[in-house]
């Protein structure tokens, strides 16, 4: 991580705004490994813990009124977008309080007032949805760009060539942050593509790509700013390609036995929040007070999450029916 | 000589102080022209739609005047463009398809069923999804299975999106009109064999209401329910049986979701027999679904059983005999009229 450079560009208070971002999300989903255990949340979710970096550097680059889209692994997404952590909790809860009133749980949330264009239960459904919303930017005459996450899966969906594929002949304000996991459920990237990164595919459709160190907060940001200005400037859509993993299965019901104990502990010895942790305490940045008292009031806030999604109550049964059309 | 270039492509005779006549696919296009005109966030989407005007030539001029921007012209890749309209409809364009030919609609299934549909009751008052997805549909024409097909039923069994059959010229514009200033997903099925029907349109933007079925022939012995094309073949059967001195009520749908339950009660009431025909093939095709709404609320008027007249459970052959074999038309509907006159005699 380059401090000099970051330093002209980033205050104090915007760094550690994404050190507390990554500390909500990885409490958040720990919290929710805690309650699916326990057994007090139904359904099912998919835990992003590991892949913070990711969320929170591509939105950090991006304006307030930029959108994003977001696939099943999405309350890091939402959570870096400004989604307020009790509201997500409530939600895949099946609380009244949650973002969508309890009708999308973990899979299907939206804010759209935040630019939060919604998480996914489809594999890749985000994709053309990104390049609508981009679509819709540029004919509409507005400089807001939208950004979608997908996973390495996804790459493998025909929405992915597609989508690309018209976003580039249209030059479209989207861009495309693959968020390379090495694991599609349990498939392994080596065996699922020929090619050695989902970065390659990019020249297919003449879109200029970028691969970043996915678990490096800043350079994911670095990367998706570079994507942002020259999407705003009429240049069309970029890939970016983060490379990184996530600490827990697919699912909660996973038990990972296609990946060896070794991986996962390698890949958490590169830990993206203990990694900028030590970038911010070694440039003298922040004291290790305060990031100590940034994890402190980070897990506070996510206990006040599950205690404010406990207390709400179930959505209104009575209104079950309404609402299927506008 | 622009006058004469105009009335010979929108089928009108104009002259004075006649009611204006035109061709059902003019009338399509005419709506398309006067939104765009009205709104600027009506966009068009489609294979082949700008300089070529579509398969069918419906959007045939729209972009010399409104411009590459908004008859955007797309790589075959149905179920991305799709999902594009529907990303571009939740950030506030108002996109219409077109889906070259509607059996080509099962390659955007996912955007459609599992994205359009969802968004509004998912997310709530936040999301509207202003799209409609205009499919060229059904047989006639030899073109074979994978371009005659009618799918209106997938997506009758599909909450959250509306589906639209006009049967008429005048419908084709005021059905088409409403459904693109409707907040929700529509799929509006045109019927190839009906784009050469010409019949009276205004030359103003109207509206006909969605969900509102319309009489199209008032009758005392017996009811035709259809929709689209079908609709046709019963007002044919409806003179074979006049003949024989029975009176058909033909009742058409115009939109199969929501679907008008009070109009087919109130003439299936009056009549106490019920005939339904259907393009759509058989088997939990949408005959099924107005055959079972009769039966729900009409049981205690009728007379005679319920019937269909649909398609057969074949995917549709090619050879002109073939496919003539296995479509509904007037003959088989006023068999199926004449079986229920003559029941429990």
């Amino acid at each position: 991580m380059r401090s000099g450079v970051v330093m002209k560009v980033l205050s104090k208070d915007e760094l550690l705004s994404y050190l507390r971002k990554m500390w909500l999300i990885r409490f958040f989903e720990m919290a929710l490994d805690e309650l699916f255990g326990k057994g007090l949340i139904m359904g099912t979710s998919h835990f992003c813990a590991g892949q913070e970096a990711v969320a929170v550097g591509a939105c950090a680059a991006l304006r307030p009124d930029d959108a994003v889209t977001s696939n099943h692994r999405g309350h890091g997404h939402f959570i870096a977008k400004g989604g307020d952590p009790k509201r997500i909790m409530a939600e895949i809860f099946g609380r009244g309080t949650g973002y969508v009133g309890g009708r999308g749980g973990s899979q299907h949330m939206a804010c759209f007032e935040i630019g939060f264009v919604g998480s996914n239960g489809i594999t890749g459904g985000g994709i053309p949805i990104a390049t609508g919303v981009a679509l819709a930017f540029k004919l509409r005459g507005l400089d807001r760009v939208a950004l979608c996450f997908f996973g390495d899966g996804a790459a493998n969906t025909g929405y992915f060539h597609e989508s690309l594929n018209m976003a580039s002949i249209w030059k479209l304000p989207v861009i495309y942050l693959c968020e390379n996991n090495l694991y599609a459920m349990s498939t392994p990237f080596d065996y699922a593509f020929p090619v050695e990164d989902v970065a390659a595919r990019a020249a297919a459709y003449g879109i200029p790509s970028r691969i970043v160190d996915g678990n490096d907060v800043l350079a994911v940001r670095d990367a998706v700013k570079e994507a942002a200005d020259r999407a705003r400037s009429g240049y069309g859509p970029m890939l970016i390609e983060a490379k990184t993993y996530r600490y827990y299965g697919h699912s909660k019901s996973d038990y990972r036995e296609y990946r060896t104990r070794d991986e996962e502990l390698d890949w958490q010895r590169r830990d993206p929040i203990v990694r900028f942790e030590r970038f911010l305490l070694s440039n003298g940045i922040a004291a290790s007070e305060e990031i100590d008292e940034i994890r402190r009031s980070a897990r506070a806030e996510i206990d006040e999450a599950v205690a404010f999604a406990e207390a709400s109550p179930e959505p209104d049964e009575r209104f079950v029916t309404y609402g299927v059309f506008a | 000589m622009h006058q004469q270039t105009k009335a010979k492509m929108d089928g009108s005779a104009d002259r004075e102080g006649e009611r204006r006549e035109i061709y059902f696919s003019w009338a399509i296009r005419e709506a398309l022209e006067q939104e765009m005109e009205m709104d600027s966030s009506v966009i068009l989407i489609g294979e082949d739609i700008a300089v070529y005007g579509g398969a069918f030539r419906i959007t045939k001029g729209l972009v010399e005047k409104f411009g590459p921007h908004r008859v955007i012209d797309t790589p075959i890749s149905e179920n991305s463009f799709v999902g594009i309209a529907v990303g571009a409809a939740l950030a506030g364009l108002r996109p219409v398809v077109e889906i070259m030919f509607m059996d080509f609609i099962t390659l955007a299934m996912d955007a459609i069923v599992n994205h359009a549909a969802n968004f509004r009751y998912v997310y709530g008052e936040q999301a509207k999804v202003p799209i409609v997805i205009r499919c060229p549909a059904g047989g006639g024409r030899a073109y074979g299975a994978t371009h005659s097909k009618t799918l209106e039923a997938w997506f009758m069994h599909t909450p959250g999106v509306k589906v639209v059959v006009p049967s008429t010229p005048y419908d084709a514009k005021g059905l088409l009109i409403s459904s693109i200033r409707d907040d929700n997903p529509v799929i509006f099925i045109e019927s190839k064999l009906l784009y050469s029907l010409r019949g009276h349109v205004p030359s103003e933007p109207y509206t006909v209401p969605l969900g509102k079925a319309r009489v199209a022939r008032d009758g005392s012995d017996i009811t035709l329910i259809s929709y689209g094309r079908m609709v046709q073949e019963c007002e044919k059967a409806a003179d074979m049986l006049l003949e024989d001195g029975v009176s058909a009520e033909v009742l058409d749908l115009r939109t199969l979701s929501p679907i008008d339950e009070e109009a087919i009660a109130k003439s299936v009431a009056k009549t106490g027999r019920a005939v339904v025909v259907a393009e759509d093939n058989r088997t939990a095709g949408a005959s099924a679904e107005i055959a079972c709404r009769v039966v729900e609320n009409c049981f205690e008027y009728l007379d005679a059983p319920v019937k269909r007249v649909a398609a057969e459970d074949v995917p549709i052959p090619c050879a002109p005999n073939l496919e003539r074999a296995i479509l509904p038309n007037a003959l088989k509907i006023y068999e199926a009229a004449k079986s229920l006159l003559d029941w429990g005699k």
